[in-house]
């Protein structure tokens, strides 16, 4: 059975001028699901995201939000809200006041005691109950951030639109807030769509990711199968680390993920059944915790990167810069990709 | 510590030239004026020391004056602002940066002629010559325009609307255009986000426009002169009158005072009134 998709994109395309920042894109978000689009800054995945919050018209196509055609809707009569990159807090409300923002702009006018019931539940899903009265510009990055999901999710979208809005936090507490972005999903059973350059964000959080490049959608799926199975070099070089050789064929590469290379010291210690070994020379190491990396040279094949798990160091050894190793792979760690 | 010691002269010497000012300028003239609104004229005119409170309590003697003054100054302030929002508004919002530049020197730029010319030019127009023939001509007679107070507003409307657009239109251009997007996408339409977000916030901006205004306004005799024919009299005129025509320098040195207090009374409520609501002092204070 086809389920009606939440937000839905026909052959839409954005141009600003002359510069094509959307070009007939066609996608579907699916109702409940965590999608993320992913792509370099001016890939049009900002630009995507505001035609779906009615910024921005698309100069063909159409845009339908829960199967009703979006165009000519204004931004205000869309059943969708955002959580904009720099949170765009109203600095002259406090936060209570900026939570409830949203609902106080409903006809008729709900009654002060329900607002106040609503913030608090709102705040208190964001783990900032307590901070009703505070201004924005008393808050850290992290709770401004808090706030502005409080004041989206607080109108119960059916889609929450997030564009980019962990850039602007440290590492550790985006870590927190990837975790936290999450959770508030699954549990609200709303639809999340997520705008990010960071791949690594994109690929934990979301139940599918959108690579976009140059305004064209390149693949969707499952963050494992983009990984796996990446469609060609650019969603292979995009979606986590990956060593590119000389492909068979024109336009053509090999591809092989670091952490799918054996390292050890001779041809000989290195496991059974591989389908290529290699004598390399190690140029760098770069220990990272669970895995170190290695950037070596082989005389052919160039350079490249080994992730070797701190695990099986005891096996595979140690080595120094300048080292002689040996490396390969199994014949499934390799693919076949097409250049673009 | 010698680096502190160095910003703290530094600090020390940058200032000094304001302090000087204010000191020989500010501080002291005032003083005297304190001093002499508690003598008595002398025989000649001008000053004679002495300590007595006649002056202040002859104050009703002027109160014309005051109540012109107190009426019409805030009135021109209030209608000041309701044509130099929109303008304002249109230039930092509607017109394309390419001619925002241009046109805000177009607003200035009466400036460039002398005051006097302006108001000359003006006395035609509301004469009887000006619009109250045109209006005669379209059937409306006996309509007196100039040495009214309405002859004043027109003029201070006029005269002080390049004060008021400057600072309305940098506290609406530096409005970050992100919150109308976010108030949209919160289901507000764009009227109510001009009420809710855009007024607000450009407050300040109308603050210090109306304060500019309103104080030059309290201080103005030239405009009444001009305008209001010696019919709507100002503090100023008052005060032109007491120290240079009757010079009775206690009596006027009183009124000054007088007018120094009734401003800073005025200011010190208007900026809490209409600052405190939204709690942008720090703003405001930039």
């Amino acid at each position: 059975m086809f389920e009606q998709p939440v937000i839905a994109f026909e052959n839409v395309t954005k141009t600003f001028g002359n510069v094509h920042a959307v070009v007939d894109n066609n996608l579907a978000v699916k109702a409940g699901e965590f999608l993320s689009i992913l792509g370099p800054s001016g890939c049009g995945k900002t630009t995507s995201l505001r035609m779906m919050a009615g910024f921005e018209q698309p100069s063909s196509g159409a845009v339908s939000i829960q199967g009703q055609n979006m165009t000519g809707v204004p931004a205000f009569l869309r059943p969708v809200n955002m959580v904009f990159q720099h949170y765009a807090l109203f600095p002259h409300l406090n936060v209570a006041d900026n939570v409830s923002y949203g609902l106080r702009q409903r006809r008729p006018k709900p009654a002060d005691a329900e607002l106040a019931k609503s913030v608090a539940d709102a705040l208190e899903m964001v783990r900032l109950s307590g901070y009703e009265k505070r201004r924005s510009y008393e808050l850290s990055g992290g709770q401004q951030q808090r706030v502005a999901l409080a004041r989206a999710l607080i109108n119960r979208p059916a889609v929450l639109l997030l564009d980019e809005p962990l850039a602007a936090l440290d590492r550790k507490l985006r870590r927190e807030m990837q975790i936290e972005l999450q959770n508030l999903q699954r549990n609200l059973g709303i639809t999340f769509l997520l705008v990010t350059h960071d791949q690594e964000e994109a690929l934990s959080m979301s139940d599918r990711v959108c690579v976009m490049r140059e305004g064209r959608i390149v693949q969707i799926g499952s963050p494992r199968e983009l990984y796996d199975k990446p469609i060609n070099s650019y969603v292979a070089g995009f979606v986590g680390k990956a060593n590119f050789f000389v492909g068979p064929k024109a336009d053509t590469v090999l591809c092989v993920r670091p952490e799918l290379l054996e390292i050890s010291a001779t041809r000989k210690t290195l496991p059974q059944g591989l389908a290529d070994a290699f004598d390399v020379t190690v140029l760098n190491r770069i220990f990272l915790g669970e895995h170190t990396e290695y950037l070596v040279r082989h005389e052919s094949l160039g350079d490249f990167t080994v992730l070797s798990p701190r695990k099986s160091e005891h096996a595979s050894g140690v080595f120094d810069i300048g080292d002689k190793a040996a490396v390969g792979w199994h014949k499934s760690a390799a693919q076949i990709l097409t250049t673009t | 510590m010698n680096d502190a010691k160095h910003s703290r002269t530094l600090t020390a010497l940058l200032l000094a030239p304001a302090g000087v000012f204010f000191v020989f300028l500010l501080v002291l003239p005032l003083l005297v004026m304190l001093v002499y609104s508690f003598g008595v004229r002398a025989p000649e005119g001008g000053y004679q020391a002495a300590f007595t409170f006649d002056n202040y309590l002859n104050l009703p003697a002027r109160g014309k004056a005051f109540t012109n003054t107190l009426l019409l100054a805030p009135l021109a302030t209030a209608l000041t602002v309701l044509f130099a929002y929109p303008m304002a508004y249109f230039l930092a919002v509607k017109v394309s940066p390419r001619w925002r530049n241009a046109m805000l020197v177009l607003v200035v730029a009466p400036f460039w002629t002398s005051q006097l010319l302006r108001y000359y030019a003006w006395m035609m127009i509301l004469g009887s010559k000006g619009i109250p023939s045109w209006l005669e001509w379209i059937g409306i007679a006996d309509v007196r325009l100039l040495n009214t107070p309405y002859a004043v507003l027109i003029g201070a409307v006029y005269g002080f609307l390049p004060l008021m657009v400057p600072p309305i239109f940098v506290s609406l251009e530096k409005l970050d255009k992100r919150l109308l997007e976010a108030s949209a996408d919160l289901g507000s339409k764009p009227w109510q986000s001009f009420l809710q977000i855009t007024l607000p916030l450009s407050l300040p901006g109308v603050a210090t426009g109306s304060m500019l205004v309103f104080i030059l306004l309290m201080g103005d005799y030239i405009l009444p002169q001009f305008l209001g024919g010696g019919k709507v009299y100002f503090i100023g005129n008052a005060l032109v009158d007491l120290f240079l025509q009757s010079r009775n320098w206690p009596f006027g040195a009183a009124v000054s005072i007088a007018l120094v207090i009734i401003m800073f009374v005025t200011m010190y409520f208007y900026m809490r009134f209409v600052l405190g609501k939204t709690d942008q002092r720090r703003v405001a204070m930039v």
